[in-house]
């Protein structure tokens, strides 16, 4: 039995979605040509006019946004609305000092509800339920997300945030929580803590839940699903695409479902940003066709995977992608937190007498993972007093902490004990095991 | 009258402070006394020996983050309540312990311990005024 949230959208025939499509990329292209002068810029330099492009098969024709545009547009020079029109602004962490912010008009609030709700009826979510949303509350998109697509749909929000495991599961005895939404990691910490405690999760009345931010995989999800007894939802997006809501699985869980009248989705090859052929594998390029406040065009997400266009026995119809197999960039995703090494290089730069020579460990201790840092000993801050090093220590400590917003273990290590490199030097080491 | 100590870093992993030992004994320095600090992940050894320069430069040719830093060398009397009354006046003047560590000055045949104070100089300055023995590094590295 499924439960669609709204079906002229979802259900929609493919040639009136495509007509939908090109109507909306129309539109967007004067809005973000004449409002944004990046794209005014881009145009004018690849010799385009925004009245070229009539139809989303002409979509190949239009430049690509990264994340580096973001970052030369620190902080509002994307949007393209009066400022008395933005309601909310998040943030997601930048590759270097600086985060990537977004805006929104009421309208983009409206719509991101919409395809919030749609992720959460998806998972069989209706107005009966009582979803307790475990993301982070916050810049984060994950928390506010959820939450405004949950009471589009109707259902109970308990807006509990990440963290304070034992309450989140004495609430979930107590509020009867039927839905829940986390990062894949939080809810094995659920499972972990509430045997821990002596509660049975099995039992209680949780039947989906929302997982996302974070990579994970196959293996995962049948561990998850064992120990928890629900059905877990893949569920994906970006703060730069709008947040949750780009698309998500449905209950037959093979593939997650595009929102393709708000986002809608290229594969390209990353090396030539060409188009792929159908079907085949790539980097996700994303068009926010209904966007506001940032219109944004062929967004470059870094996320490999690639598109399924066979309809899915759920009856919705648009195209699905798969479960995101990497990325084609060096960005760690640290218990839900966004982390380039270059953030964590330009900290360790600002520490006086830190050698140029470290190395990132990512592990996973049991459910949760682990960020370590080694860092080499120069001749220069060395100190025959154990407090002095201790204090440095704790001071790169600090800073990673106020930069990333997560804790990292901090090892100082001999001299030269960091492998010198000939070419491009190896400073990231992601134990996490795939397969799990 | 200052003794030079030589510190080294080392990460927590096993051997590494034989490597040290064996540096320093295959190119025959010897060592008087030693201490070792350890956190959970590093450690530092102070070490005072009879050739501090060759050894800094072994060490540092070995690839080791190695520092020289000058101590004082105490005299505490062979007695019960020896060290108490050492610490005693050091407190009476008004003097903090960075870290210390004791072992027997072979020559003399005396208890010494060697001790790291935050300003050196002024630590010897006030130490004059006292009745306490300061070694130098001839009495202790032999030389």
């Amino acid at each position: 039995m499924t439960t669609i949230f709204n079906p002229s959208c979802e259900c929609m025939d493919r040639s009136e979605l495509r007509a939908l499509q090109s109507k909306r990329l129309t539109n967007l292209v004067q809005r973000a040509y004449h409002n944004v002068p990046l794209y005014k810029e881009r145009f004018d330099e690849l010799g385009i006019k925004p009245e070229d492009i009539t139809s989303i098969d002409d979509i190949a024709k239009l430049p690509f946004t990264t994340k580096i545009d973001f970052r030369n547009a620190y902080p509002f020079g994307l949007f393209a609305v009066p400022r008395s029109e933005v309601v909310r602004l998040h943030a997601s962490s930048g590759t270097t000092g600086k985060p990537t912010v977004v805006g929104y008009t009421r309208n983009d609030i409206i719509t991101w509800s919409e395809s919030v709700a749609r992720t959460l009826g998806c998972g069989g979510g209706t107005e009966h339920d009582v979803l307790q949303n475990a993301y982070g509350y916050g810049l984060f998109t994950g928390g506010l997300g959820l939450h405004y697509g949950c009471e589009r749909l109707g259902a109970t929000v308990i807006p509990m945030s990440g963290g304070n495991t034992k309450k989140q599961l004495m609430l979930m005895q107590d509020f009867g929580t039927t839905l829940i939404s986390c990062t894949p990691s939080y809810a094995l910490q659920l499972a972990e803590v509430a045997e821990e405690e002596g509660i049975d999760i099995k039992k209680l009345p949780i039947k989906a839940g929302f997982f996302g931010a974070e990579p994970w995989t196959e293996a995962m999800r049948q561990q998850i699903e064992a120990k928890l007894n629900l059905k877990a939802i893949d569920i994906y997006g970006m703060s730069e695409l709008m947040g949750p809501g780009v698309s998500s699985e449905c209950l037959v869980q093979n593939g997650l479902h595009m929102f393709e009248d708000h986002f809608y989705p290229e594969i390209i090859n990353p090396d030539t940003g060409i188009p792929v052929d159908p079907g085949e594998e790539g980097e996700l390029v994303v068009t926010c066709l209904t966007k506001e406040c940032i219109p944004l065009l062929r967004y470059r997400t870094r996320d490999i995977t690639h598109l399924i266009e066979e309809p899915c026995a759920c009856g919705r119809t648009s195209r699905r992608m798969a479960r995101i197999s990497g990325r084609t960039d060096d960005m760690l995703i640290i218990r839900g937190v966004n982390v380039f090494p270059s953030q964590i290089e330009s900290v360790l730069m600002q520490v006086e007498g830190i050698e140029p020579h470290y190395q990132i460990f990512v592990d996973r201790k049991g459910t949760l993972d682990q960020l370590e840092i080694k860092v080499e000993v120069s001749q220069e801050i060395f100190s025959d007093e154990i407090r002095k090093l201790e204090e440095m220590r704790e001071k790169i400590m600090a800073e990673i902490r106020s930069t990333l917003g997560l804790g990292a273990k901090i090892t100082l290590v001999e001299p030269k004990s960091i492998e010198r490199s000939q070419g491009k030097a190896v400073r990231v080491f992601d134990l996490r095991k795939t397969d799990v | 009258m200052y003794v030079k100590q030589v510190s080294i870093f080392l990460e927590n992993r096993s051997g590494r402070l034989a490597e040290v030992a064996h540096l320093l004994g295959d190119n025959g320095i010897n060592i008087r006394a030693l201490s070792l600090a350890e956190t959970t992940n590093f450690g530092v050894l102070r070490l005072i020996v009879d050739q501090y320069s060759k050894a800094e430069s072994i060490l540092k040719a070995a690839g080791l983050t190695v520092k020289l830093t000058d101590v004082l060398v105490i005299e505490i009397p062979d007695q019960p309540g020896g060290l108490a009354v050492v610490l005693d006046t050091l407190e009476s003047i008004d003097l903090n312990v960075e870290y210390m560590y004791a072992f027997v000055e072979r020559k003399t045949n005396k208890a010494v311990a060697v001790f790291r104070f935050d300003n050196i100089d002024q630590a010897e300055h006030r130490l004059k005024e006292t009745d306490l023995r300061i070694f130098t590094a001839k009495d202790v590295c032999g030389i």
